[in-house]
Formats: C-alpha cells, structure tokens, sequence
C-alpha cells in the first residue's frame, strides 16, 4: 500500500492533510484494515476543541472500539455528517473518508509527525503481518 | 480431509421457524373439563376492562412444542457437549449438586419478600457465601447485590467515587492497562471518569516505570486484571499497589481471572483495595444463556461504609437481618438482594470442593493451559514468552501469510466439535486467539483440541480456502456480522 505523501500520520494511525491553517483528519489504510468492517463513527461536535495527542473520538468495528487521537491540537470547523450513516466509506477508501476539519492551534505540531515513508516503515514492524 | 476430524460427525438436525409461524387458529395443547361450577360473565364484572383480544399468540399442539424447542436446542453448542475454550470467560462445568441444592424445597420456594424472621436459612447462605468470598479474596467486606461482573465493576468505581469524595477531594482520572477488559474502560466512563491507557512492556505486564510517570493526585484508582488477559500474572503487584496507595489512589482488581489464584493467592494480601468477582465463571454457576450472571465486590475496610445498601449484619437478638441505615452508602444496585439462585450454586461448589479441592481447581486450570501451550508451539506463534496462567493467547502470524486469519480459524474449529477461542482479544496482540480450558477438561479432550488445531494449521499450508470457507458442517455458514452491527433487525413482524 502507497501512502498518499501529501499529508502527515501518526503512530496511533490518523492522517492529517493540511492547508494553509486548516487541516482534515482520517484514519489510515492500515487501521482501516485492522479494524475490519467499521459499523459505527462517533465524532466530535463543530467547536470543540482538540488536544494533541487526546482522543476526539472513536470508531467501532465488528471486533472492537477504537479511540480516535488528535494528530494536533485545534478546533472542529467541520464533521464528515456522511459517516453516520454510510460508516463503510472509511473501509472502501480510507484516505479519502475524512472525518473532521480543523483550524489549527499551531502549524509547527506538524512538523513532528510522520512522512508517508516513515509510516509505511512504522507499520512494516508494527503489524508484522 | 475430513478423517482429520474425530471428534464431530454430521448430525442432521432439522430446519425449524418461529413458533409464531407454526400457529392456525382454534389449535391448542390443553383441553379443560367441563364446567361443574355456576358460569360467571366477566364482562359483566369487569366491565370496559375485560381483555378479549390476546394479541399474537401461537396456536400449537403440545408435540408442536416440544419439537420446536427440542429442535431448537439441537443447533446449540454447550459446555455439556464439549469445550467451550473462550478465552478470559472461564467456561467451566456447571457440576450438577449445585442444581440439585438450588432445587431443595425451601430455597427455590423462598421469596424476597418473606419476612426476615421466616428468611433466616436464606441469610444463612448469603453470610456463608460473604464469608468464604472474603476468606478466598483476602478482603474486608463483601456486596453480593452486582447482578454480573461489568455490573460489579461499576459498582466499585462508584464506590472509589464516594471514598474519594469523603476525603475532600474527587479525582479526575482511572489508569487502565492496554491488556485489560474492554469493560474496565466503558465502566471508568460510565462513571464519568477520563480514562486514560498504561501500556504493557515486552513481558506483556504492566510497565511500571510508565505507571510512576502516569501516577499524580489526579488518579482516583487503576483498573487492574490479574492475571490479565495475556493469561500472564502481574509480577510486580506490590510494587504497582505501592505506587497507586504512596499518591491516594486505589488498587481495582477485575477479578474474572480468578480462576487462575483461587486458593493460592489473595488480592487483599497483594495490595488490593476492592475487586469483582464472577461466579458465573470462577464458582461454576451457568454462564452465558444458562442463567444470570452474579458480580460479588469485595472490599477493603476503608472503603466498607460505601457497600451498596442494605447490608447483611447479625441483630442484637442473634438473628440475621438487612440494615438500611448507611448514610454514605451508593446505595441500592440491584432488586432485592442480588442473584440469589447463583449464591447458592457457588456456595454449593464452593462447599463441594472444599479447601484443598478449590486449589486442585486452580492448579488444573493452569495445568491445562499449559499443556495447550507445550502442544501448539511451534504450530502457532506465541507472543509473549512470559509464564502461561489459566489461558494461553497464540496469534495467526504463521497463518496470515497464507492469507488465513484467527476468525478463520476458529470457524474452522467448530466443523471439528469445539466452540471456538476468544478471537483478536487481547487488543495487544494483532490477529489473537485466546484459549481456556478451565481444570473441567480431560487430557483426552485437551488432546483432541490440540490434535484439531494443528490440523487446521496443516490445512492452511495445504488448502488455506477449506479453512477460509469454514463452517462446513453447521445449518448456516457466515454470517454478515457487519449487516447486522450496521442494519440491526431488532423485531420480528409478521408476514402479512
């Protein structure tokens, strides 16, 4: 799997596509596949504010719930409303299933995530298989 | 093929809908004698009230239903068929004296609303009961009110909750452990706690320099499973007890691992503040769809005044009774005074067993998980290296380069007779299969388990679809999970 490079990713497995001072988040390819069928997206409403690192959400599959992490810190412009009812778009195209669009706090937080590269190289080790 | 499978054979069993499908009118299974009495018009008693229209019922002869609900329990699998190896469930016997005890005339026949005086004998059970939980646990005090363990758990963090109020100063957060029960996190949420995750280091424990750093005056307590759900005991107990109690915090045990400690060690000796017990898995009663499940908390002292309420006590009058004056109890949880029929169930097992027979329980059930895991390494890869408790967790690593995965392989296990593993749980371990025996199987079962899974794993390197197909053998193969997570079909209607 080719990871898109115009965006940046996280260990925990979101993807952030920025934009002057915006940006949009989702979930990566490999957690998609992890997951199995996503049957569930629970978002954050517009106007809340997001922490790095801290959960905005949580996304439920038929083996488990997962929490969803903020790649940076923010605030929800805009929620993907489709999701709620069509939560199987995140397994037919993850990267093209955004879930929320923020403002950003601080651009720079960008700067210490991960290159497509460098992810593709972190999940090479982490899921082994 | 399938000469591999010796423990199953095909058994037809019969196609069966829904009993309200069998029904026509004017048929039914009773007949009642002719009236010897003068006749009583109700609609002249009753009035607008009297109830003519029954609603939907099923009309059916008497062999109409017994065949439904026989033909219904031929599609089931049971601990009484076979092992039942989920993983962290403890899907033990359910040894028949305890039915035999739950059905003695003056238990099964009590009601909760006799009054005390005449209730004495069913008091009894429950101090007993109390009393043998608290000796097992090492603990102070004992609720039996939680009706099972996620119940139990909450519970316990309202009553973290309140103890933590009474000192002055509520706190914000509950540590919980990557490798634990997916329940600890929805319960610390329930209870409007943050949750916040304490990764495991290589040995699948709890990192302990990570908990130090996490530790702050803001953590009202941890949620610990131990074993936990790697099957894997907590080494440095004391020293993770030591760390929550030196900043005021509290030391939760989730106790459905019991099986592995009952008998050979206590949680109140290793540091721990409060815990749930299962006795629809530790102490044999039914669990799953054979009964209701039962959540026993024990407690340390400082946290006694906050037990649910009312509480058992012994009166002045050396009678047993209910005392509902407890001003800083979380109050009621549960009807009455728990799941009574599982009291006692367990204490019958309990009392069956005895001292020495609850430690050979345990010792066997680590036994057997072991023997499970001396017999598949090598055929499956084993994660952690660390020393195997009651249940051991394998992952599908060698399996996945075939393209087959744990469910695959457990579907697969069902056309050999066994019910299948505890699938991608623990969340740690990517592609899980989590198995427990209990002590309740022979070596003989054990050896077909074994003899089944490593055949299934020559399948995958030989014929990986046969396994990807799987079940073969059952009424209906895959089901569309998602479908029914994404669509659920919560009613039935009627074909009009």
């Amino acid at each position: 799997m080719a990871y898109p490079t115009d965006r940046k990713y996280t260990k925990e497995h979101e993807w952030i596509l920025a934009n002057g001072n915006t940006a949009t988040i989702g979930i990566t390819n490999y957690a998609q596949e992890s997951l199995g069928d996503i049957v569930f997206v629970e978002l954050p409403k517009v106007g809340a504010e997001l922490t790095a690192g801290k959960t905005f959400g949580t996304v439920e599959s038929v083996k488990a719930v997962s929490d969803l992490f903020a790649p940076v810190s923010g605030t929800v412009t805009e929620i993907n409303a489709d999701l709620a009812t069509s939560p199987e778009n995140v397994n037919k195209d993850a990267h093209a299933a955004w879930m929320i669009r923020i403002s950003l706090k601080d651009p720079k937080q960008l700067d210490s995530l991960l290159s497509s590269s460098d992810y593709e190289k972190f999940v090479a080790e982490e899921g082994g298989h | 093929m399938t000469d591999r499978i010796r423990k199953a054979t095909r058994h037809v069993n019969q196609n069966e809908g829904l009993i309200f499908e069998k029904s026509s009118a004017g048929k039914a299974a009773w007949k009642v004698p002719p009236l010897d009495v003068p006749e009583v018009d109700s609609a002249s008693l009753l009035g607008g009230i009297e109830r003519k229209d029954l609603g939907n019922m099923p009309e059916v002869s008497e062999i109409e239903i017994i065949r439904h609900f026989t033909r219904l329990s031929t599609w089931n699998y049971a601990i009484d068929l076979g092992m039942y190896p989920l993983g962290s469930c403890t899907m033990k016997y359910n040894p028949r004296v305890n039915e035999a005890v739950a059905r003695v005339e003056g238990i099964a026949n009590g009601h909760p609303y006799q009054p005390e005086k005449i209730s004495q004998g069913a008091l009894q059970i429950i101090k007993t009961l109390s009393q043998c939980l608290i000796e097992i646990t090492g603990m102070d005090a004992i609720t039996l009110q939680p009706a099972a363990g996620a119940h139990g758990e909450m519970t316990g963090l309202l009553m973290v909750r309140a103890y933590h109020h009474s000192q002055g100063r509520p706190r914000k957060k509950v540590l919980i452990p990557d490798s634990a029960h997916g329940t600890n996190p929805a319960t610390a949420a329930m209870v409007d706690y943050a949750v916040e995750n304490l990764k495991s280091d290589s040995r699948g424990m709890v990192d302990i320099s990570a908990l130090a750093a996490q530790m702050n005056e803001d953590v009202a307590a941890l949620m610990l499973t131990n074993p936990n759900t790697l099957g894997v005991f907590e080494q440095d107990i004391h020293k993770i007890a030591d760390i929550l109690h030196a900043k005021g915090g509290l030391l939760y045990m989730d106790g459905a691992n019991m099986n592995a400690l009952v008998g050979k060690v206590r949680p109140g000796d290793f540091g721990v503040d409060l815990m749930h017990l299962n006795l629809h898995k530790t102490f044999s009663t039914p669990h799953g769809g054979g009964g209701p499940g039962s959540g026993p908390v024990a407690v340390k002292t400082i946290l006694e005044p906050f037990l649910p309420k009312p509480v058992l006590i012994n009166k002045p009058d050396g009678t047993l009774g209910f005392e509902y004056n407890r001003p800083q109890s979380v109050g009621r949880v549960r009807a009455f005074y728990g799941n009574f029929g599982m009291f006692v169930r367990a204490l019958a097992y309990i009392q069956a067993n005895g001292p020495d027979g609850l430690r050979q329980t345990t010792e066997d059930a680590v036994l057997n998980a072991n023997y499970i895991r001396k017999g598949l390494e090598g055929t499956y890869e084993l994660p952690y290296a660390t020393p195997t408790m009651h249940e051991v967790v394998f992952s599908d690593k060698l399996q996945a380069k075939k393209g087959v995965r744990t469910m695959d392989i457990a579907k697969r296990l069902i056309d050999y007779g066994f019910h299948p593993y505890t699938t991608a749980f623990p969340l740690i371990v990517p592609g899980a299969m989590m198995i427990e025996p209990t002590e309740s199987e022979s070596i003989e079962e054990l050896d077909f388990f074994v003899e089944a899974m490593k055949s299934i794993a020559d399948e995958v390197e030989e014929n990986p679809q046969t396994v990807l197909d799987a079940p073969h053998s059952t009424r209906v193969s895959r089901l569309d999970e998602t479908a029914a997570a994404r669509k659920p079909v919560l009613r039935w209607k009627p074909v009009v």
